[in-house]
């Protein structure tokens, strides 16, 4: 079975190599982390912490927008490109399990997001440290910036497996991937927003709404980060909303997310007939 | 051990519906070891869809097919199984070498076997080169390299012609036969009905879902009972004469063409020879593939 998994891992990052995703990727991330870690250096004087926790804190946004757009955008094309090219017919007649196929793939592209979080952020934290100083606390905060950004990145590979194996085509993969992508980044946290504003601190504000921000896995990213580190959360100023919640709520909703995600994409990939 | 002993392909009352139209209608039949069967019919006749059903990648409504034994789709029946498609496809951006390997260790094949299969199938001088830069018949090449790697018992090869050069069909036939040298039992869909005739031991036939003709060549032929078409030259200015004494048909100037019952092809050449010097020459047609296939397709309005 490991050998299956990895016989298909294999291909399928020499693909992703070949198509320039690595490349393009880790240069996307790095260009990001390194253009923020600059801009980012002017308040830190007035906060009293060194440049690495602002640089994470200003990181930590940028991968909430990029990381889910980098796995949708890898992930969308792994079924339904495969069944249009002609290449998941064959494949699948081969001893291989299609959860097998599936892991494998996944590997591969984690592998690219791994890739690209441990260099652009990685990158972006050195030259803050260079800069600006770092210690103990905000390196951790580096470490934990990058675990759970390939998290992150692990769940909406998943998410997007899930919309390959649904969506029958491929343009309509990259269609519900696009969809995916504003409805858990943006659309969920505007809506929260809008109830936050007219619940006007009641019952919701105080209970319904930290969990809920809980619930979706880029929040829980974020809440994750913040709450990790005071300092962090000083300098990103969005503590209040995690205060309210047990410690385990972020974490357990950022790892429980890439495997249920899977769970699903596999269920879904069931369905297909090549 | 035990597998060997089993067909490598049977299948018995066979039904596959989508809704509420069938494709396959009580489909039964058996491929032995070494043995190559044509399958033909028209397009939408089931071929597809039973080679699906074989390999697994579709569940039938009804019946049941055993690959050397086992359930369609179970490893130990892919392990059994080669398919080459009808419009085989690999990833662009790798190369024949990768792309081989990677089946390779998917059958549990050592990566070992690549090599001799690429030079067997003629793709050695691009091993290295991406499948991007393939030519159709290059790929169709990867395709059957891939459907030679490990043991199979099987071999399933959805219009493995198409799209080929003369020369290349002629290399493909010629793996077909080291293939069912090797007891690998040939199921080949094709409506190349000339090739077919020549490099295969046996015809199927298939029509609206349901098996019409499953036999070799000749019993089909004496099945159909299909007229034996003899071709007469006259001599100079003896197609006259040679029309009145034989009846048939005027063919052009100077020959006669009849169409006799092959029982009756002996005393039809008797009559012949009593002709002496009025035939020039004869020429004898048994009915050919395409024939039969009409015939058996109910499209032989004759």
């Amino acid at each position: 079975m490991i050998g299956r998994i990895l016989a298909i891992a294999a291909a399928e990052f020499r693909i992703q190599r070949r198509n320039r995703w690595v490349v393009m990727a880790t240069a996307m991330m790095t260009l990001f982390a390194l253009a923020l870690t600059f801009a980012g250096s002017a308040p830190t004087g007035a906060l009293g912490v060194d440049l690495l926790t602002v640089a994470v804190a200003s990181m930590t946004t940028l991968a909430v927008y990029l990381a889910p757009f980098m796995a949708l955008m890898i992930g969308f094309d792994a079924i339904a490109g495969e069944g249009e090219r002609g290449t998941l017919g064959l494949v699948l007649t081969y001893p291989l399990s299609r959860g097998e196929m599936l892991m494998g793939k996944f590997v591969a592209h984690l592998g690219v997001l791994a890739i690209a979080m441990v260099v652009g952020l990685g990158a972006g934290g050195v030259v803050a440290a260079l800069t600006g100083g770092a210690g103990p606390d905000s390196v951790a905060a580096l470490a934990r910036l990058i675990a759970t950004a390939i998290l992150l990145g692990a769940s909406f590979l998943a998410l997007g497996y899930a919309a390959s194996a649904l969506a029958g085509s491929a343009a309509g993969a990259a269609g519900a991937a696009v969809g995916l992508w504003l409805v858990f980044v943006v659309l969920y946290d505007l809506g929260l927003l809008g109830a936050v504003v007219f619940d006007g601190g009641g019952v919701f504000t105080k209970s319904v709404f930290p969990w809920l921000l809980a619930l979706n896995p880029a929040d829980a990213f974020r809440l994750w980060n913040v709450a990790g580190t005071d300092q962090v959360a000083l300098v990103s100023g969005m503590a209040g909303a995690g205060q309210t919640l047990p410690a385990w709520a972020a974490p357990a909703s950022l790892i429980a997310w890439p495997v249920l995600a899977f769970a699903l994409a596999r269920l879904a990939f069931q369905r297909v007939e090549p | 051990m035990t597998d060997d002993r089993r067909p490598p392909l049977k299948i018995e009352a066979l039904e596959k519906h989508y809704g509420p139209v069938p494709v396959l209608r009580g489909l039964g039949f058996e491929v032995a070891p070494g043995e190559r069967v044509a399958l033909l019919g028209h397009n939408g006749a089931g071929k597809s869809t039973l080679i699906k059903l074989v390999l697994g990648l579709i569940r039938p409504s009804g019946g049941h097919i055993r690959v050397a034994g086992h359930a369609p789709g179970s490893a130990p029946a892919r392990i059994a199984t080669a398919y080459l498609p009808e419009q085989v496809a690999f990833h662009k951006a790798l190369t024949g070498r990768e792309q081989l390997t990677t089946f390779a260790r998917l059958a549990g094949e050592a990566p070992s076997a690549v090599m001799p299969l690429l030079e067997r199938v003629g793709l050695a001088h691009a091993a290295d080169r991406r499948i991007g830069a393939y030519s159709k018949g290059m790929r169709q090449r990867l395709g059957l390299a891939q459907a030679l790697l490990g043991r199979r018992r099987v071999a399933l090869l959805d219009e493995p012609t198409s799209g080929l050069d003369p020369l290349s069909r002629h290399d493909l036939y010629a793996v077909i036969d080291e293939m069912s040298a090797n007891g690998t039992a040939v199921l080949i869909a094709s409506h190349a009905l000339t090739e077919v005739e020549a490099r295969t031991d046996r015809i199927a036939i298939m029509r609206d879902g349901a098996l019409v003709a499953d036999d070799t060549l000749p019993r089909l032929s004496r099945q159909a009972a299909l007229p034996i078409r003899i071709r007469l030259t006259a001599a100079e200015g003896a197609a006259d004469q040679l029309h009145a004494e034989l009846g048939g048909q005027r063919v052009n100037g100077s020959a006669v063409e009849l169409l006799c019952p092959a029982d009756q092809k002996m005393a039809h050449l008797d009559r012949i020879s009593a002709l002496g010097e009025t035939v020039r020459d004869v020429e004898m047609v048994p009915p050919s593939l395409e024939d039969l296939y009409r015939y058996f397709c109910g499209e032989d309005r004759q």
